[in-house]
């Protein structure tokens, strides 16, 4: 909590300071000033060199961060990466100071320097003092921030060309700033994240899994960790050009965090995470293309969270939606289903004879009215449970033997509960009301093996037995006939 | 330093002046023991009596404060792969996204070694040692899906595919369903016949009498280590869980404070 109060504080200072230099500088399409449909033009068919490198940059970008990024979530170490991109911001400044020019590769040294420098002051202070993890990285985070700014800030305004150095697209990224030599180290970064992963996968999945149970095997889980953390370093230094200090987390979280609502192995994992970053990166770019005013690093993140918010509500198995249509498929379930049990209950009342149950006895019994039961009665037809003829309902063969199953749970479950659980009879209606729906086929026959195959419930009413439930005729046949005339 | 590990006067495990500290304040104390093949142990104590301590101090998961600990005459980082480990289940985030066929091949990856994956053979073995425990069905499951019983027994077939002389078992009786317990007794029993050694931390005392055929009684020292039969006694489990260590861990937080 404290580290996130303390960076809003800094973030809110932040922008009041850098933004008019960070938005003039983020103009991706700043090369020219061209109409909508030329820009277009220009961005399909990949005229520009600048475009060219933007994209591929991009799409660098997104596979290096994707990968790592899947490890970062599965790791619990998501507000370390956050901490680890806003750390390397004085090796930044540093390595240019290397040599007061903008060669990416000192300053991709400078950066992972002081981005490992950071992790490692995050874990010294966990170890050695009694600050948890979240203050230590708010706090070294922070610092590392506010140092980096320092020194940007002596090295623009002291240098006649400060505004040229380049340094500001650091703050939030400018994908179109890409030349030859960012490219050149951005592929070779990426491809040394992509050949590690893949030599050394099983290695990252046990140490993510269960550290313990790694170093038992005796395998170097030290190592694993820092090498996991020098490739973190180093790509988020290689996105930092087109991302930006700021947002460079949000393409390690997000399209991992997507993926994570995905699926459930982590290559599988990985791979999305690494589709999502390509997708986001490029959309980012494109965006930043055609809209002329617009940031890239921001362009990209919102890119990532779409992608993010399209898992979150589509998801086929943990999104939002497809919890809420199972859930209405459920309930829809169940409401036949307390139909089904009241048409036997009053079949049950009026006598066994009796050939079908009439619309205005079931709304009785339901409490309901001739409409509701009426639209009750259609549900159950649609789905082949029942018919109904005039006034009267006829249970199908299928909806009769569930009606007999539901009441024979629900009897069951109240004997068990009165009988083993020692629950007063007046006490077990409604728990039993909603165990009726689940009860399981094997948990039945279980039940009826410990009730010593108990033919009353607590109230007295016969449970309905196996036979009852399989070889029924009686209603059935006559309801059979009726519904086929 | 005997170079022959397999002699059977050399002890499967043995711990010398084992001292472990948490922050400068000692949990163990100066724990002595020597362990023979094929023996089924139980590692029983009160709460906060370091028996988990023990075991992860033994496979160098905790830093020592001194004494030092030998497996099959040699240091654990040349008996790694002769070791079996079952952490706690809490220890593990369940939502972690591997199946239970991936949880349990990790239990070959120490002895594949860096940059070899698991081929057909290692596959194979994990298969096995998931019939033994009955969890085969359950190959293609993702580990959330499991309950509480069954997450254990992925843990103990992961065990038995590193294929150990030694293993460390760290509760694994804790919040499992009876059916579990009794098949976890049965693979015990059987590592146990086929000389392997088994050192179990359990908190329930009566199970403890009849699982084990050797217990070490621990609280912040070795209380006894010996035949299950000799070692249950009132005096000494009254030594173990009876309240005359209060001058022990007292010395062990001024110690802490003082440092």
């Amino acid at each position: 909590m404290v580290s996130k109060k303390q960076l809003r504080f800094i973030f809110g200072w932040l922008a009041l300071l850098i933004a008019p230099v960070a938005l003039h500088a983020a103009q991706v399409s700043d090369v020219v000033e061209t109409d909508l449909v030329e820009q277009l033009a220009r961005f399909f068919s990949m005229r520009d060199p600048s475009l060219r490198f933007a994209l591929i940059g991009s799409i660098l970008l997104g596979i290096s961060c994707g990968l790592l990024g899947g490890f970062i979530v599965v790791r619990k170490m998501a507000l370390m990466g956050d901490a680890l991109s806003h750390a390397v911001l004085p090796g930044v400044a540093g390595g240019f100071l290397w040599n007061m020019e903008k060669d990416p590769v000192a300053i991709l040294v400078g950066a992972t320097i002081a981005g490992l420098l950071g992790s490692a002051m995050v874990s010294a202070l966990t170890r050695t003092t009694r600050i948890k993890e979240d203050a230590a990285l708010g706090l070294v985070l922070a610092s590392f921030f506010a140092a980096g700014l320092c020194l940007q800030t002596m090295i623009i305004q002291n240098l006649p060309s400060g505004t040229q150095s380049g340094l500001d697209k650091f703050m939030f990224g400018q994908a179109a700033a890409l030349g030859w030599d960012d490219v050149a180290l951005m592929s070779a970064v990426t491809l040394l994240a992509v050949v590690m992963v893949a030599l050394f996968y099983k290695e990252l999945l046990v140490t993510s899994f269960d550290e313990g149970f790694a170093r038992a095997s005796g395998l170097p889980v030290r190592w694993v960790h820092h090498g996991l953390m020098l490739l973190l370093a180093m790509s988020v230094v290689i996105a930092l050009k087109a991302v930006g200090v700021v947002l460079v987390s949000a393409m390690l979280i997000t399209p991992a965090a997507a993926a994570y609502l995905l699926t459930d192995r982590l290559h599988r994992l990985l791979t999305l995470a690494v589709v999502f970053g390509v997708l986001a990166a490029s959309v980012g770019a494109f965006f930043s293309f055609v809209g002329k005013n617009l940031p890239t690093g921001p362009l990209m993140v919102l890119g990532a969270s779409t992608v993010f918010l399209g898992a979150f509500l589509f998801g086929p198995r943990y999104g939002v939606l497809s919890k809420w249509w199972a859930r209405r498929s459920r309930s829809g379930r169940t409401q036949r289903e307390n139909t089904l049990k009241a048409i036997y209950h009053v079949w049950e009342n009026e006598g066994a004879a009796l050939e079908g149950v009439s619309l205005k006895a079931l709304a009785e019994k339901r409490r309901a009215t001739l409409e509701e039961i009426g639209r009750e009665v259609n549900s159950l037809e649609r789905h082949g449970l029942a018919t109904v003829n005039g006034p009267m309902v006829y249970f199908t063969p299928a909806g009769r033997q569930r009606s007999a199953e539901i009441v024979r749970n629900h009897r069951l479950w109240e004997l068990y509960l009165t009988n083993s659980a020692n629950i007063a009879p007046d006490h077990v209606h409604d728990d039993a009301e909603n165990i009726e729906h689940v009860l399981g086929e094997d948990v039945v026959r279980e039940l009826e093996r410990r009730l010593g195959y108990a033919t009353h419930d607590p109230h007295g009413k016969a449970i309905p037995s196996v036979q009852d439930v399989h070889q029924n005729a009686g209603l059935t046949g006559e309801a059979g006939k009726r519904g086929g005339a | 330093m005997t170079k022959t590990p397999d002699r059977p006067q050399v002890p499967s495990l043995e711990i010398h002046d084992l001292t472990v500290a948490y922050h400068q304040k000692p949990v163990l104390w100066g724990i002595d023991i020597s362990i023979t093949s094929g023996r089924l142990v139980g590692i029983v104590g009160p709460n906060g009596a370091g028996k988990s301590t023990l075991i992860k101090a033994c496979m160098g998961l905790l830093p020592l404060s001194s004494g030092w600990v030998k497996f099959f005459g040699e240091p654990f980082s040349r008996a790694a792969t002769r070791i079996g480990y079952v952490p706690q289940r809490e220890s593990v985030d369940w939502d972690f996204p591997v199946n239970v066929m991936d949880v349990v091949l990790m239990g070959r990856y120490g002895r594949l070694g860096l940059l070899r994956r698991p081929g057909k053979a290692d596959r194979e073995i994990a298969r096995q040692c998931l019939e033994k425990v009955q969890m085969l069905p359950y190959a293609n499951r993702q580990i959330s899906n499991l309950s509480g019983g069954q997450q254990q027994r992925v843990f103990l077939a992961r065990a038995l595919a590193q294929e150990a002389d030694l293993y460390f078992m760290d509760e694994p009786f804790a919040g499992v369903d009876a059916a579990t317990e009794a098949a976890i007794v049965a693979v015990l029993r059987e590592l146990r016949d086929q000389g392997k050694t088994i050192l179990v931390v359990h908190h329930d005392l009566p199970t403890a009498r009849q699982y084990f055929d050797d217990l070490v009684l621990l609280n912040m020292r070795l209380v006894a280590y010996g035949k299950t039969e000799d070692v249950f006694t009132a005096e000494l489990l009254q030594k173990t869980y009876g309240g005359r260590l209060t001058i022990l861990s007292e010395v062990a937080s001024a110690l802490g404070t003082a440092r």
